[in-house]
């Protein structure tokens, strides 16, 4: 788990010390962890869309008759306090868990990947005013806006994903302004410039495809990030509202039994390891792939 | 040594802008709020009279600018309001709970350092053997876990199960807090250490190419000795602004991981301000901790500056 500054601190530090490499191409299925992230990934997508065909159970169906059970051919992994199947839960959480982290990353990488890209192409006073601002949101820890934000809109998806926006914005604005500072002065960009094509073609025809990549790349930590605070936020109580099957509120359910049910608790956070792990080397694969000479 | 530090003049006075503009967003926040702020801030049980004090006091009457001066003016006077769980002025509060979080931050931040330094030298002396994937596989999944669930499995383990730790709480005294907050201090650490190991091991692969440890080893020195004095200290310096913004992260984190453990900070703090909804309480811990941050980076620039000599200080004041 990362946070938005931290992750372009570790870039910039790598990037200053990493040699540059050779400049092969390998063919996208030798990359390793671009195949064993799009597996995960597509597994756990797969089994999001199917779960209604999947699950064994209603996931928010209660049995007060078989409550708090231990794992059995019945019950693969026991009920909780409400007699609800816990592998069911398992599965349509995925539904919402997946969805909110993928949805949540369209709004701050368009908005954010435009306005770096203006700031970075015309700079100027208006590139001076958005990294004076940039500034200002990074000071704020990622969680701690957020929770101040879902409090200030109130609990429900559209506050999740209008929080994750104001955040997490500043970073993508912040990458793509310094590659595309760095791009501008590229000898194929100075030529549509001396060729009279209008700022704003260049920018999206030209320069955009160039420096997208990195946002792309970033992107996949984001969807990380995002999922690690639904799932904080489905903790404390904040997220998603229940009977949802969310794993970050089956975390909180499970923990109550610790003593008794060990599993409960354990298992949700495992499924989520499991998640960012498949997307983290997606990430790692896609920056393989789009950057064969920036990799040490 | 002591002229490299007239940089921090200016360096402070860049942290102006972004403090004003953290007051502001604190500010705004109130007015984020649906409905009446003064309302809503205090909540549906208020009496027309409190709301109407606070909307004189808020000078809600006044426009935006001058609500915002008026804001400043309260807070130069440390002066953020009442909270209305404790009916106490919520900077006193604040200040009670600032030492208990700092003390987990700092603890965690040991930790993160006992656990990344050796596994970073581990897996950098034999880049692309075992020790090392073993070592990268520990970063990517630790990087995977939520924190929260972090800190109830280690309570299942070593609490629960094992008995060696209390599963929550402060203590009374010195000792007590160390012992108390072992757990959670780890907890953070878990989290923290895999970026900090991944910037280590990057740099020190680095260093150990570079022709100035090749003359150390030359000379005949090898092992530990050469690891702490020749390579840790050039490994270090970008590892130094990883952990710098991360503390942040650190402070963040810590508002879940005390709610884990019962522990009376400032995220315990903020989260039970925002069950009870005491929106003074919520606007007071996020207007500390983005200041906190602002000056940590300050911090982090000076460290920096300190252990590196090569680095441009004309350039790091523009940066």
């Amino acid at each position: 788990m990362s946070t938005p500054t931290g992750i372009l601190a570790e870039y910039r530090a790598q990037r200053a010390v990493s040699k540059p490499a050779s400049r092969t191409i390998k063919p996208w299925y030798q990359n390793m962890p671009l195949v064993a992230g799009a597996i995960v990934v597509g597994v756990l997508v797969l089994i999001a869309v199917l779960a209604p065909v999947i699950a064994p159970y209603d996931p928010i169906a209660q049995n007060l008759q078989e409550t708090l059970q231990s794992p059995s051919s019945e019950h693969w992994l026991g009920t909780d306090k409400f007699g609800r199947d816990v592998f069911s839960r398992l599965i349509w959480g995925a539904r919402v868990d997946l969805r909110v982290g993928f949805i949540a990353v369209i709004i701050p990488f368009t908005f954010g990947t435009i306005i770096g890209g203006l700031a970075g192409y015309f700079g100027g006073w208006f590139d001076i005013i958005v990294m004076r601002i940039v500034d200002v949101f990074f000071a704020f820890p990622f969680f701690v806006m957020i929770i101040a934000l879902v409090f200030i809109f109130g609990a429900g998806e559209s506050s999740i994903y209008l929080a994750i926006a104001i955040v997490s914005w500043v970073a993508y604005a912040k990458i793509v302004r310094g590659e595309v500072i760095v791009a501008k002065e590229q000898d194929y960009v100075v030529g549509a410039q001396l060729g009279g094509m209008s700022h704003m073609r260049i920018l999206f025809r030209h320069i955009g495809p160039n420096v997208l990549s990195q946002a792309i790349i970033y992107a996949m930590s984001d969807i990380v990030m995002d999922i690690m605070a639904i799932v904080a936020l489905g903790y404390l109580g904040l997220g998603i509202a229940p009977p949802v099957a969310e794993w970050g509120s089956m975390i909180l359910e499970g923990q109550e039994f610790i003593t008794t049910h060990w599993m409960q608790a354990t298992v949700p956070g495992l499924i989520v390891v499991v998640t960012s792990l498949g997307v983290s080397w997606l990430g790692d694969g896609l920056s393989d792939l789009l950057n064969p000479d920036r990799r040490k | 040594m002591l002229h490299r530090l007239t940089f921090i003049p200016s360096r402070l006075l860049q942290a102006v802008p972004v403090v004003f503009g953290v007051t502001l967003i604190v500010f705004f926040m109130a007015h984020l709020l649906p409905g009446d702020p003064a309302q809503a801030i205090l909540g549906d049980k208020a009496t027309p009279d409190a709301v109407s004090a606070l909307r004189t006091q808020m000078g809600l009457d006044k426009p935006i600018w001058a609500q915002y001066f008026l804001f400043l003016a309260h807070l130069a006077q440390g002066d953020l309001g009442m909270s209305f769980t404790y009916q106490r002025p919520v900077t006193e509060i604040v200040l009670q709970a600032i030492p208990v979080t700092m003390s987990l931050v700092v603890f965690a931040l040991t930790l993160t350092l006992v656990i990344s330094i050796p596994l970073a030298a581990i897996a950098a002396t034999a880049p692309d053997k075992p020790r090392d994937f073993a070592v990268r596989t520990f970063t990517l999944i630790g990087q995977g876990m939520p924190q929260f669930w972090v800190g109830i499995m280690l309570i299942l383990l070593l609490a629960v199960r094992a008995r060696i730790f209390p599963v929550g709480g402060f203590g009374e005294t010195i000792l007590d807090h160390v012992y108390y907050l072992f757990l959670p201090a780890l907890t953070l650490a878990i989290s923290l250490s895999p970026t900090a190991i991944r910037s280590l091991r990057t740099s020190t692969i680095s260093v150990l190419g570079s022709d100035y440890v090749s003359t150390a080893r030359s000379k005949g020195a090898s092992g530990v000795p050469l690891f702490r004095q020749h390579v840790l200290r050039n490994a270090a310096i970008p590892t130094v602004s990883v952990i710098g913004v991360h503390l942040g992260y650190l402070v963040g984190g810590s508002i879940v991981i005390e709610k884990v453990f019962a522990i009376p900070g400032l995220g315990s703090l903020m989260l039970d301000a925002i069950y009870a909804r005491d929106f003074p309480t919520i606007q007071a811990v996020t207007l500390f901790v983005g200041i906190f941050v602002t000056f940590v980076g300050i911090l982090t620039d000076v460290i920096y500056t300190l252990m590196d000599p090569r680095v441009n200080l004309a350039a790091k004041g523009r940066a």
